[in-house]
Parts: C-alpha cells; structure tokens; sequence
C-alpha cells in the first residue's frame, strides 16, 4: 500500500531548492514593444484568432479566424499550415528571416473533461529536414494561449538579443522583453520565470503560468525541442513537456527567443464555452471510468506511463538496440518499466493538462545528478517515457539511471531524447566498425554502452564545443553521413544503410524489419520518421490482419489521417488506444477501437456544436494531410525519392543481424520470395541477404505506389488537384504548383510505378494516370 | 494544523425508512437552493428489494489524490470538501469515485458531494439517518490505480 492523502502543502521532493533574485531579474527587462488587446470570450471552441509576431520587424498584429479557415483546416495544426502558406516562401530554411514558429491550440484544446485535451501543436521549417516539422506537446501552454485569446501564436523575424515574449491574458497585453540575466537551460529558466510573472507568491498563481523555452542544446545543435511547462502544486515544480521532433527548439533560439510565457487569470471547465456542457462531461466522464476500471490491468499507463512499452517490445523483439540492428537484449530487463517504477514518485495524479486521467507523465523526484553543470544536485526528473528508454537500448545503455541522467540532460539542455538517442547509437555503430574512432570524435570513446562518453557529447554540444565531431555530430545523422562518406571513412552504403534517419529526421524508437506496413508508416509520411502517423506492427506482423497491399495501403490511409485529427484538435492521441473499451475485441474493427471514434465525434460535436460524424472526421484530416504534402512539392520535396528509408529498417544490412533471425530469413526467403529449399541451402549468407535487399526494396516500392494511389496522388508521390478539389482545396496557386509539379514529373519520366511487378502481380490501377479519370 | 483523527459519516437504517426522500429534497435544498432531491442530491436513496439503500460519499478521501489543482481537501471536521472557485470541472474524481458518489448534476460543471451537514438526518421524519464519528485512518484505505502487482 502506498501512503496517500498528503495535503498539497506538505508534499516533498527532496530537491535542491533555489533562491532567485527576481527582482534583479525583473529590472534587467528592457520593454522592445508591446500590443495591448481587448480580451474576448471563447466561442464553442475558438477564440476566433490568432497572434502574429515579428520580431524582426517589432510588429504584433491580431489575425481574425475565418470560417473558411475553420472549414477548410478545422484548427490546431490545421491552422499551422494555413499560417505558414500565407508566410513562407517555397525556399524558406530554418534560419530564414521569414520562418515561423507556429503554436497552435485546436477547439478542443483546454477541455477539462476528457483526458488528454491538453495539447499545443507547434510548427516550423525544420532544420533537419528544409520541410515542415509538426510536433505536438502537452504542458499548460496551449489552453493558456487560447484562454489568453488566441488560437495559435506566430513568431516571425528574429530578434537582436535574448528575449521573453509574454502574452499576459490578465491584463490583455503583449510584450516582448529582452531577458539578459535569465538562466537558459529549461529545468531552470521555466522555474525562474513562473515566479517571476506569477501574479501572487503563491502556488495558484504559479499554476496559471506556463513557460516555453529550449536550453543551450537546442542552441547548438539540430535537435532543439522546446519544452512546456505545467507547474506542480504538489511538487512545487513547473515539470515539463517536450515538442521534441525536428528542431523546433533549435529555431526558437535561432529566433532569439529565451522563452514565450502564457498566463492567465482564470479558467474553469467550460471555459472553452462548449455548446453542450452536459454531454461534454458525460462522454469525459465514462472514459475517466474506464481508465479507472481497465487501465491496471491494460497498458498500466497510469503507474508507469509509456515505459510500459519497454518490456513488450523486447518480447516481441521490436526494442531497437544498438542503433537498431537487434529487437532484443538479454540485459533489456534492466530497464523494464518495474525498474523506473522503483523511482517515480507514486499517487500525485500526473497528468500534463488536468483532468487528464490516463496520466502518463511520471516523474523521478529528487534525482541526484551525476554528470555536468549540475552535478550533485537534486532535480525531478520527468519521464522516462519509453522513447527515452528506447534510447537507452539503442546506446546499449542499461542502467535506468543512465537513462535518467540522459533524459534530465536532454530535457534541460532542449535535445530532442529521440533524435539524440538515434543519432549516438548510430555513431556508436560507425564507432565499433572502426569508420569513427576515438581521434575523428574529438577524443570521445563513443562505443556501445559508454554512458559517460554519450553524456560528454551531450555536454559538449551544449557547452557549443567547437570540435569538429560535436559540431557536425549535433547536427544530426544525415549530416554526419555525408561527412563520413565525404571523408572516405567507409563504405557508403553501409553508412547509408545503418544511419537510421529518412528527410533528414531521426527515426523513433520502433524496430520495423519485419513489418513492411510500418515502414510505409515511417518512410511514407509528411514530416519524417515518425510513429505518430501510424503504428502497424502488431496488425501487420503480429496479427496479419492487413495481409496485402491494398489491406496496407488502407491503413496507411485511414491512421495517418485519424491520428493527424488528434492534432487538429489539440488532443492527445494516448486516450485512444491505450485504453480500450472491454468488448472492444469484439467490435468489426478492433484496431479503430470504434467506441472511442464515436466519442470524439460526440466530443468535437459538445464543444463546436457542429455535426460531423466519424466520416467527417476523417475528411478534416485529409484536408489538412494533403495540404502538408502539398507544401512539401511547393518546397520540391514531397516526391517518392523523399519517401526513401535506409534499408536497417528493412532487413538486415551485415550478416550478424542476418545470424541473429537466420531461421526467420531462410523461412522468409522461401516462403515470401520464392526461393526453393535447396537453393538457400547452397546459398553464402551474403548471397541471401542479397536476395532479401533486393526483394524487400522492391516490396517497400510497391507499398508506396499502393499508398500514394488510395490516398489520390500520382505514383511519384504528388497530390494531384483533382484529390485537392474533391477535399474542397481550390486555392488556384496551390492547384496551379501540384499541375506543374505532375507536368514536370511527367517529363522526367517520373509518374511511373515504382514496384517491378511481375506477369501475375497487378500494380494498384491498370491507368497510370488514374486521377485524370476523377 | 493538526491532522483531524475522525470524521462524521452517514450512517443508515433502512428497517426505519419509509422511502419518502426528505433526506434528499433537504440536501438539493444544500447544494442547490432546490427541493427537487434526485440528482441533485448528494444522498441518494434507493430502492433495494423491499427494502432501501444509500448511496453517499463516507469520507474515505480516495478523491483527494486524483485533484489536480488542488480543489479537494479534507477539512479540520474530516470532511472532504470540493472548493467550487478552485475546481475546474474535469470529473476525475466523478470518474474515479469507486463507490459512485461523487456527484455531478447538469446545473453546473462542477461537482458535489456530502458534506456530513446533517441536513438529511434533521429532515428524516423516522430517525432512518444518523451521523456517527468513525476513525479516518481506519477508512483511508488508499488504491492507487494501478499498483502494478501490489
């Protein structure tokens, strides 16, 4: 049994506690320019603007939200897109002047009643990947920024020095202040800053602040994430959130910004002025029941968050480990979710927007650092989410106290804990082949396992070290292969093949070999490797519930589009899928889990007062999703040479990874790629993972010619105007670049299928120019 | 502040009632300045067989935890009170009540439950209610959902 019932006051941590001088702070503020505004009410959902900000150009405007804007791109990320088109330029880079960072809330964001409603989805050219990079948070921000008045934030330009953005919903007004003597790094800033501009010197006050920013890490490297804040009542601490994918972190300090704060001065559970309260509670409340009956004996989220991943993707050897190579490890135990459960803190509800039940954000209070600026001193720790651990397996590092230090530093310095993970292992990798060594890593001995040397670099690349290994290592996997190849270090197919990065952005934390539908769902997506597109391991390789193309092709239709709707709204997928009614088994289409389909439609429906049904809600997704990959031709991306993955997460690239599932393979190639028994006898290992190369790319081209035909684009991967059209897409620009795109395809000979198909395989339409027909 | 070391629950004796819901018309008089009972009581009488049940909050606190800004506390009396200006209607503790009795009527986003006033018992015109003092640490039992294999 596990005491409970401490009143909030006499909670402890244990941490190293801090005394600021805020006053000292706060005079240092030097107000650059300022907008007052007149607050105004939420309207089913919407504040019915948004606020642009150029930094640049010292401008803050007020934008209206159509409802044009509302039909065409529903909200959240939707909104994102819709700004960056109206702003950007097709040859827009990261650091441009004109590059954005987008955050967006969605109508449903800052509901109280059904969990996971807390989410921002943030926006930006990414310096990984030169397209645009969507990332999704939870942390108190996006309700406030809505409560505040505004349905997504828009910073343009860059500013001078450091600055503070502020957007004070109490007093209505917005300033950007330059910010010289606060900390940078996020554990400390954000705790500085929440005091700073709390209204009161007390926890209420606080817990109506909520603070933005990206440490050193995101300064110097490509993997900036920026963290949001929610502060704690009972811990006393404003925890954190990670947008970690893609760099955004590392455009917000490119942008000068040290931080954007939110606060407001109130809200309650119907702030959002939904049309239908009642039914709003209702539907939270059956799936706050549901978690309380189910969720112990489903995915345990509410105990030990995603980390209960850990345990059963080493089961089904799917855990990455050592930059991918295995699905297992006989030491994987050691970071099971039973060992991080030692070290959170139990019984504070953990949600990262209240009323948010699945409360999988955990936390390890009073964590002694061991390694860098902060050594020795007590911190909370949050996390690890099974990400985190995910990387630990990949850097074979096995200690859940490694990881835990990795996950304070990377959360801290701004280091996205996935890109970070990925990119090490895969130097890691290059390391134990002898093409990195320990003088072309600036003395780093960066072998499997070595904890302290993945932490030096960590360190170092927040220190801004100017080591020609640590500046090109931060920028990540796709960078340092060219640097290697360049370097004529190694074979460039080998290096090609094992860095595990596809656009330019690291993959996540999932070991696709074995399941050709999920590497459609990393390889064929908007902004990269990324699981929150799809995630078909289980219904494609465990269950074989999508056997053919077409079957594959459909989900890779139908989840993308579901799980981007999540994004439109400002929700968290988790509620989803990560409980599941108890009939759910049951029902036509258990991978859809169907009850809850129906409850967001009720919920879109309670707080808009429109009325869709679960069609309509996939519609606003493919608006949406076209649009993106829409932008990506506009940008000369978005092709299917950009939908290329590196074949570690196809099969196997050396021959040790062929020993280790050798009987799966034999079978394989005998069973798939029709091979006779006697033939593999005879055949060198090297012969047969020829075999398996050959048949699985092939394979993977014929998933996206499948792919790129049910969702209506050309076999080269465009979305073609007519598919535009039928979504109710007609902005003329945007239909006149998709035609030019096609036309140009079409002379380079380019819209053709990718898949060699044999005499008795059909390619997915017998015309080649299927959507002139629509 | 000193802990409180008991606190007042309902209790009740269905061999004394006679159904007539007094005791739930005088707590919607409570919560919400009506008399109309029902669902907008915190007491709630049911019919069981031939006999009657109640169903009301018994102070056990298992809500406590699952506040997330902190608007559900035990007072000096023992009593958990819900502080309407700090609640932000989430129904976590609707949803998380295991015996059912945190209770949310359409009114208002936020909550309610028994508040061990004894308008109930004062209204009850056979003596079917009572409020006895019962030690917290004795009903405190405390389930985290989930434990793991605790």
């Amino acid at each position: 049994m596990v005491e409970g019932q401490i009143p909030i006051e006499q909670y402890e941590t244990g941490n190293t506690k801090h005394k600021w001088d805020l006053k000292k702070l706060k005079t240092a503020h030097r107000v650059i320019f300022e907008h007052d505004y007149k607050k105004g009410e939420i309207e089913k959902g919407f504040a019915n603007r948004t606020l642009y900000i150029n930094l640049s150009k010292k401008e803050i405007k007020e934008k209206k939200v159509t409802n044009d804007m509302k039909k065409k791109f529903t909200g959240g990320r939707g909104f994102g897109l819709k700004l960056l088109w109206d702003s950007i330029k097709p040859s827009t880079r990261w650091d441009s002047d004109e590059n954005e960072l987008i955050i967006t809330t969605g109508p449903l964001c800052g509901s109280t009643q059904y969990p996971g409603s807390g989410k921002s989805l943030c926006l930006t050219i990414s310096p990984a990947t030169d397209i645009i990079c969507d990332s999704n948070v939870g942390g108190f921000f996006g309700p406030y920024l809505k409560f505040a008045g505004f349905d997504a934030l828009e910073i343009q330009g860059k500013a001078k020095h450091d600055v503070v953005i502020v957007i004070d919903g109490e007093k209505g007004k917005i300033s950007i202040e330059t910010a010289p003597l606060e900390e940078t790094n996020s554990h400390l800033v954000n705790e500085q800053l929440t005091h700073l501009y709390a209204s009161e010197d007390n926890d209420r006050s606080r817990q109506k602040v909520s603070v933005v920013s990206a440490g050193k890490g995101a300064e110097n490297s490509y993997w900036g994430c920026m963290n949001f804040s929610f502060y704690d009542i009972r811990r006393k601490v404003p925890r954190m959130k990670q947008a970690g994918r893609g760099g955004l972190g590392t455009v917000l300090r490119n942008k000068k910004i040290k931080a954007i704060v939110a606060k407001v001065e109130k809200f309650d559970g119907v702030s959002n002025n939904p049309a239908d309260p009642v039914k709003l509670a209702e539907v939270g409340t059956k799936l706050h029941r549901e978690i309380r009956d189910l969720d112990r004996y489903q995915c345990n989220m509410r105990a030990v968050g995603t980390a209960h991943l850990v345990e059963i993707m080493d089961e089904y050897d799917l855990l990455p480990t050592e930059n991918y190579r295995f699905g297992n490890f006989p030491k994987a135990s050691k970071i099971y979710s039973t060992e991080f459960y030692k070290y959170f803190t139990k019984v504070i509800p953990d949600g990262c927007w209240h009323g948010c039940t699945m409360a999988c954000a955990k936390t390890v209070d009073g964590f002694t650092v061991m390694t860098g600026p902060y050594k020795g001193q007590k911190v909370t720790v949050d996390g690890p989410e099974y990400e985190t651990c995910g990387c630990g397996a990949n850097m074979s590092l096995w200690d859940p106290l490694w990881i835990l230090e990795f996950n304070f530093y990377c959360d801290t310095y701004g280091l996205d804990t996935i890109s970070t993970g990925t990119a090490i292992a895969f130097y890691m990798e290059m390391y134990e082949y002898g093409i990195l060594n320990k003088k072309r890593c600036d003395g780093l001995e960066l072998c499997f396992g070595n904890a302290i040397s993945a932490l030096e670099l960590i360190h170092r690349i927040a220190k801004g070290d100017k080591g020609e290994f640590v500046q090109i290592a931060s920028k990540g996997i796709r960078r340092v292969k060219d640097w290697i190849i360049n370097k004529g270090w190694g074979d460039p197919q080998l290096i090609e093949d094992c860095g595990m990065e596809s656009k330019g952005l690291e993959y996540s934390e999932y070991v696709t070999k074995e399941s050709l539908a999920m590497q459609g769902g990393y390889g064929l997506t908007l902004k990269g490797p990324q699981h929150d597109e799809a995630w078909l391991i289980f219904m494609d390789m465990v269950n074989n519930a999508i056997p053919t193309f077409a079957d594959k092709a459909e989900a890779l239709h139908y989840f993308p589009m579901w799980r981007t709707w999540f994004g439109l709204n400002g929700l968290c997928k988790l509620p989803w899928n990560d409980v599941e009614p108890e009939n759910n088994a049951e029902t036509d289409e258990p991978a859809k889990v169907p009850e809850h389909v129906q409850n967001y439609v009720e919920y879109q429906n309670a707080v808009t007062g429109w009325n869709v049904d679960k069609e309509e809600l996939i519609l606003q997704s493919e608006r949406c999703y076209n649009w993106q990959r829409a932008m990506n031709v506009w940008m000369g991306r978005g092709r299917r040479k950009d939908d290329w993955i590196p074949y570690r997460s196809m099969g196997p690239v050396t021959e040790m990874e062929y020993h280790s599932r050798k009987d799966r393979y034999d079978k394989f190639l005998i069973d798939k790629a029709g091979l006779s028994k006697k033939e593999i006898e005879f055949m060198t290992i090297k012969e047969k993972m020829q075999h398996l190369y050959d048949y699985r790319q092939d394979q993977y081209q014929k998933l996206a010619d499948a792919v790129y035909h049910r969702r209506g684009w050309t076999p080269n991967g465009v979305p073609t105007p007519q598919k535009m059209k039928k979504l109710g897409l007609d902005d003329p620009m945007m239909l006149k670049i998709l035609q030019q795109a096609i036309d140009k395809d079409e002379k380079a000979g380019l819209n053709v299928w990718g898949g060699k198909y044999k005499k008795n395989e059909k390619p997915p339409s017998i015309q080649l120019k299927y959507w002139e027909k629509w | 502040m000193d802990k409180p070391k008991t606190v007042k629950v309902l209790k009740f004796h269905p061999n004394r009632c006679d159904g007539c819901l007094a005791c739930e018309k005088a707590c919607s008089k409570v919560h919400f300045k009506s008399d109309e009972g029902g669902e907008k009581s915190a007491i709630r009488i049911l019919k069981d067989g031939n006999s009657y049940k109640m169903s009301v909050c018994d102070q056990r606190g298992l809500c406590l935890d699952m506040c997330p800004v902190g608007a559900l506390r035990r007072n000096k009396n023992g009593v958990i009170l819900l502080d309407k200006k700090t609640c932000i209607g989430c129904q976590a503790c609707v949803g998380f009540c295991p015996v059912g009795v945190m209770r949310k009527s359409e009114v208002r986003i936020e909550p309610f439950k028994c508040i061990s006033c004894g308008a109930c018992v004062r209204a009850c015109p056979n003596d079917a209610l009572e409020l006895v003092e019962v030690n917290i640490d004795e009903i405190k039992e405390v389930v985290y959902h989930k434990l793991g294999a605790d």
